[in-house]
């Protein structure tokens, strides 16, 4: 590596300062400085903030008038019925996230690949992909709109098909079993489409001397998709259900917010919520600090384990 | 795809004509939801109250949108999130190229460093309250410059740009370093031009990121002329999403707005419907890259 890429140096000395390489490459250094600085200034700047966590903090007196506590703020924390709340809320809706919307762009995927005509492969690629870029504020306002219990369409088509010519009244979104189906749900739609490019990706990789060969061996469809593309796409699997599985802790507060009202807040207060609800509604930013704290270890503790684990298992991992 | 013609029995064409039907309706699932807004946007008060429209409008007249356009608070809002989504995305692709062709060249001492301190902040966060208590010591609370600034270097996106770099050829770059050329000059003579793809792509994250996100402005703005589109959409919404929590019906007048909640529904998606076709071509790759990370 050394050798193609030092063409000025000789190599005579091995060791070379720091300011040798400053000179040769400033313009490189010059170049990353400042995306460097916005990096250091809005992402670890905001580190030291953490220290509000330990603090018994009053905004108006700032970190240096308040008093250090310790480990109280987190004590206060574990013991609120509302912070339990909403780590079960968080956990559980990531799972069913994680169950119903992971398999999605995976079969999704195979299927697109099983369309030989190019034009309809192309058309439904486009519409799929279209929800990812919408906002949860969009999305949420089309939902409350195509679902609203009494002026919705699904109601009124409901009812049509049901016979009683009259809406069903089905309060999709405002009652909190349907609620959290919905929130799923919505999600799946959401990214089912986008889901699938980088397993697209990793079907064209696959080598088509495979295919032939399981075609000589009298494989058919699904014997080719059982023993051809599903283990080729396989480590891209392992990897995305390891970031998956990293994100169990996470919560997409835009989401949350835009989708929750207040007859199903039992389970759409989720840990992103009840940090801006404690923090910036209550201001008590100390407890919002803690909890926002605490998802973030434990969050980077599952990418961490996830990581280990995957290259336990011979896959690459992330990093 | 490469698969050899050999005679295939009726059962493939069933599974052939079952998959092309599943696709094609879940594509339905994903398109249909808008022709319904839209039919709702254009359509007459009185069918909309009535339940008449589905799928097709009724009683066709832009009422709804000359009141949005009208509407002197939301269309300054909409000049506003144009500009800021401008600014931030240009700003943002500016830092991005400057990080990503540094961090993309072999011979930078340092640059593993670097680059660790950029993948540091996709795994671990401050959090909301640090990140306001910043905002505030900065002076950057209600200002348009909190709405640009803090998010406009993402380290997923400089990833996928490093990554389309290191791919192109080396002896492009070292031909242009024989004769004299700086890194200034390769980067903007030899490496944008072979990038304009992935450049594209991020141009497209960015952008619709910026027009898309609304809880930056919800924690950081108190100005109402400095509210983007889409926190005035949610101030909407969250208030519609509640009436109809407490339910009675909504009554009348709330139905009467579903028709102006359509058009401005219709008013902060089509911008991205519109240039959407445009860099879809490009980004399929990008994003491929960006998944895949090293």
């Amino acid at each position: 590596m050394k050798t193609q890429t030092n063409m000025a140096a000789p190599a005579v000395k091995r060791k070379k300062g720091f300011m040798f390489y400053l000179k040769r490459d400033w313009e490189l250094y010059a170049l990353v400085v400042i995306p460097l600085i916005f990096i250091v200034v809005f992402k670890f700047l905001p580190l030291l903030g953490l220290s509000i966590a330990f603090m018994d903090y009053n905004p108006i007196l700032g970190f240096s008038g308040s008093k250090f506590v310790g480990f109280d703020v987190f004590r206060q924390m574990f013991t609120s019925p509302d912070f339990y709340v909403a780590l079960r809320n968080t956990i559980v809706l990531n799972i069913f996230d994680l169950i119903c919307g992971f398999p999605m762009p995976i079969i999704l995927a195979i299927l697109l690949n099983e369309i030989t005509c190019a034009w309809y492969k192309k058309l439904t690629q486009t519409i799929l992909y279209l929800p990812h870029f919408l906002s949860w504020v969009i999305i949420s306002a089309i939902a409350y709109q195509l679902f609203s219990p009494s002026t919705g369409i699904v109601n009124i088509i409901i009812g049509a098909i049901t016979g009683t010519g009259e809406s069903a009244l089905i309060p999709f979104l405002t009652e909190k079993w349907h609620w959290a189906v919905m929130y799923i749900l919505l999600a799946v739609w959401q990214s089912m489409g986008w889901g699938t490019i980088i397993y697209l990706a990793a079907i064209t990789g696959i080598n088509s001397d495979l295919y032939e060969a399981a075609d000589i061996d009298g494989a058919g469809r699904f014997g080719k998709i059982w023993h051809v593309t599903l283990p080729g796409i396989k480590p891209t699997i392992v990897v995305m259900l390891i970031m998956a599985l990293g994100r169990l802790m996470g919560s997409n507060f835009e989401r949350v917010q835009a989708l929750s009202n207040t007859n199903v807040t039992d389970f759409s207060e989720v840990i992103a919520t009840y940090v801006y609800r404690v923090g910036l509604g209550a201001n008590k930013f100390n407890i919002s600090t803690a909890v926002g704290l605490f998802q973030s270890v434990v969050g980077l503790v599952l990418v961490l384990l996830s990581d280990r684990v995957a290259k336990a298992l011979g896959e690459n991992g992330l990093v | 795809m490469a698969q050899t013609r050999i005679n295939r029995g009726i059962g493939y064409k069933i599974a052939d004509v079952l998959i092309y039907i599943f696709i094609g309706l879940l594509s339905l699932i994903c398109i249909v939801p808008f022709f319904h807004v839209v039919s709702v946007s254009i359509s007459g008060n009185e069918a909309v109250l009535s339940n008449k429209v589905w799928f097709l409008p009724h009683d066709v007249t832009f009422q709804a949108y000359k009141t949005v356009l009208g509407d002197p608070s939301m269309m300054k809002s909409f000049g506003f999130t144009i500009l800021i989504t401008v600014l931030f995305t240009l700003l943002g692709l500016a830092l991005t190229i400057c990080a990503a062709y540094a961090l993309s060249r072999q011979r930078m001492k340092g640059r593993s460093v670097i680059n660790t301190i950029f993948v540091i902040t996709m795994y671990f966060g401050a959090g909301m309250i640090p990140e306001y208590i910043l905002m505030d010591s900065l002076n950057l609370l209600d200002t348009m410059a909190v709405l640009i600034l803090p998010l406009a270097i993402s380290a997923y996106n400089m990833i996928i740009l490093r990554t389309a770099m290191q791919a192109v050829p080396a002896s492009l770059e070292e031909a242009a370093s024989l004769d004299g050329c700086g890194d200034f000059r390769i980067l903007v003579q030899v490496m944008l031009p072979l990038v304009i793809p992935t450049l594209a792509t991020l141009a497209l994250f960015y952008a619709v990121g910026r027009w898309n996100s609304y809880s930056d402005a919800l924690y950081y703005i108190q100005s109402d002329n400095l509210k983007p589109l889409q926190l005035k959409l949610y101030n909407l919404v969250a208030a519609a999403a509640d009436s109809s929590a407490l339910e009675g019906d909504g009554g009348q007048t709330a139905q009467a707005e579903e028709v102006v909640k359509s058009a401005t529904i219709m008013f902060a998606t089509i911008p991205i419907i519109i240039v959407y076709p445009f860099l879809q071509k490009y980004f399929v790759s990008g994003a491929m890259v960006g998944a895949v990370k090293e």
